[in-house]
C-alpha cells in the first residue's frame, strides 16, 4: 500500500515538473531538485548532482534521464516508469491537441504571417544555442579541430545535398575522442617502461 | 517500411544519438526528416517554434509533434515511445547493473569527442536555417530570393537579445522572442506591402 502511495506521488511530482517547465533541461532539473530533495527528502543532494551529471552525459532528454533515474532510486523499476510516464504525459496531450488545430490555424492568413517572422526567430535561437555552447568548449585543438570539421561539413552536405547521416559525425567524434585518449595513454605508459627500465639499468 | 514502425525507428535512433540536451536533436531530426521528405525545412521551424513556447521537454514535443503529422494518434505514441526508450533502457542500466559506468576513462573520452562535434552540428544547422530564411536557399543550384523583411526581423531579434541581457543579465527566454518575432512577422509581411 505504502509503495503504490509512492508510486502515485512519484507520477504526480513530474506530472507536475513535465506540465509547468517551459524551455526543457535546465529550467526542469531546479524544480527536481525543489521537489525531490528539498520538499520530499528522497534524495541526498550530492547523490542529485551525481545524477544531474549522469544524465547530461547520457544520450536522450535531460528531463526523461533525471525522471527515470529518479523514479528508480524512489521505487524501483516501476518508480522509474511512472515519474517517467509523469514527466512525458503532459507534454503528450497538449502537443496531440495542438496538432489536431495548428494546420488550421496556419492557414489564417495574419497566422501564416506571424510564423514567416517566428522562422527567423528560431534561425537565431539555434545559432544563439551553438555560440553559447561554443563559448563553453574548452579551447583545445582536438575540440577545434572535431569543431570546424563538423561544422563545415554538414553545411557542406546540406548544401550539395548529400545524404550523409548526422549519426554519423557524432560516432565519428565519440571514435576520434576514444583514439586520442589511448594515443595519449600508450604514450605515457611506454614513457613510464623506458623511465623504469632506464632506472633498471642504472 | 509502413509509416508507424519508420516513426519509431526514426526517434528511437533520435534518443540513442543525441547527447547535450534540447538543442543537440535538432540537427538530427532536421536531417531525418528532411530526408524522409515528412516536412520541409519551414514547417520544421514551426514545429521548433511550437515545441519551445509548450511545457516540457523539446524532445518530446517534437517527437509528439511530428508522430501526430506523419501518423495521428498511434504516429504520436510510437515517436514519443520511441524517443523516451533508449534514455530510460540506458538510465535504468546505469541506475542498476552498471553504477560505476561513468566512471570509466573510456566513456569519458567518447564524449570528449562528441561534445565539440554536436556544437558544430547545432551551429550549421542554424546557419542552414538562417540560409533558408533570408535568401530562401537550400542547395546549391537553388534560385535565391533575398528577404529583406526576414533580415531586419532576425537583426530586431538579435538585438533585443543582447540588450535584455546586458539590462537585465539575464537571456531573454525564447518564449518571449517567439511572441515578439511572431509580432514584428504580422507587421512586416500583413501591413507593409
Amino acid at each position: 500500500m505504502q509503495k503504490l502511495k509512492n508510486l502515485l506521488k512519484v507520477f504526480l511530482i513530474f506530472f507536475k515538473i513535465g506540465l509547468f517547465t517551459f524551455g526543457g533541461g535546465y529550467a526542469m532539473i531546479a524544480i527536481i531538485e525543489r521537489e525531490i530533495c528539498e520538499k520530499k527528502k528522497w534524495i541526498e543532494h550530492e547523490e542529485f548532482l551525481d545524477i544531474v551529471a549522469i544524465a547530461e552525459s547520457t544520450p536522450g532528454p535531460l528531463a526523461i534521464n533525471s525522471a527515470t533515474f529518479v523514479g528508480y532510486k524512489v521505487c524501483g523499476v516501476l518508480g522509474s516508469v511512472f515519474a517517467t510516464l509523469g514527466v512525458v504525459l503532459p507534454s503528450f496531450c497538449i502537443i496531440f491537441a495542438i496538432s489536431f488545430v495548428f494546420d488550421a490555424f496556419l492557414s489564417l492568413e495574419y497566422v501564416r504571417y506571424a510564423f514567416m517572422g517566428i522562422q527567423a526567430c528560431v534561425a537565431f535561437l539555434i545559432v544563439n544555442a551553438g555560440i553559447k555552447m561554443l563559448k563553453h568548449l574548452k579551447p583545445n585543438w582536438l575540440n577545434g579541430v572535431l569543431f570546424s570539421l563538423s561544422a563545415i561539413g554538414l553545411i557542406l552536405l546540406d548544401l550539395f545535398a548529400v545524404d550523409f547521416s548526422t549519426i554519423f559525425f557524432i560516432l565519428i567524434g565519440g571514435v576520434v575522442g576514444l583514439s586520442v585518449y589511448l594515443a595519449i595513454y600508450i604514450k605515457n605508459r611506454k614513457k613510464t617502461i623506458d623511465n623504469q627500465t632506464q632506472k633498471g639499468d642504472e | 517500411m509502413p509509416i508507424l514502425l519508420d516513426l519509431f525507428i526514426t526517434f528511437f535512433k533520435l534518443g540513442l544519438f543525441t547527447f547535450g540536451g534540447g538543442y543537440a536533436m535538432i540537427p538530427i531530426l532536421t536531417d531525418d526528416v528532411l530526408a524522409h521528405g515528412w516536412l520541409v525545412q519551414e514547417e520544421i521551424m514551426n514545429f521548433i517554434a511550437v515545441a519551445e513556447s509548450t511545457p516540457g521537454p523539446i524532445a518530446i514535443n517534437m517527437a509528439t509533434f511530428i508522430g501526430a503529422s506523419q501518423g495521428g494518434f498511434f504516429g504520436a505514441v510510437l515517436a514519443t515511445l520511441g524517443v523516451v526508450l533508449p534514455s530510460f533502457i540506458i538510465i535504468l542500466l546505469i541506475a542498476s547493473v552498471i553504477k560505476g559506468l561513468m566512471k570509466f576513462a573510456g566513456v569519458k573520452a567518447f564524449l570528449s569527442g562528441v561534445r565539440p562535434v554536436v556544437v558544430g552540428l547545432i551551429l550549421a544547422t542554424g546557419i542552414g536555417m538562417m540560409l533558408t530564411v533570408l535568401i530562401g536557399l537550400e542547395q546549391i543550384g537553388e534560385k535565391v530570393a533575398f528577404d529583406w523583411k526576414a533580415l531586419v526581423i532576425f537583426a530586431i531579434i538579435a538585438a533585443t537579445h543582447i540588450v535584455w541581457k546586458r539590462v537585465k543579465k539575464k537571456a531573454p527566454s525564447p518564449i518571449i522572442l517567439i511572441l515578439i518575432s511572431a509580432c514584428l512577422g504580422m507587421i512586416f509581411y500583413g501591413l507593409i506591402p
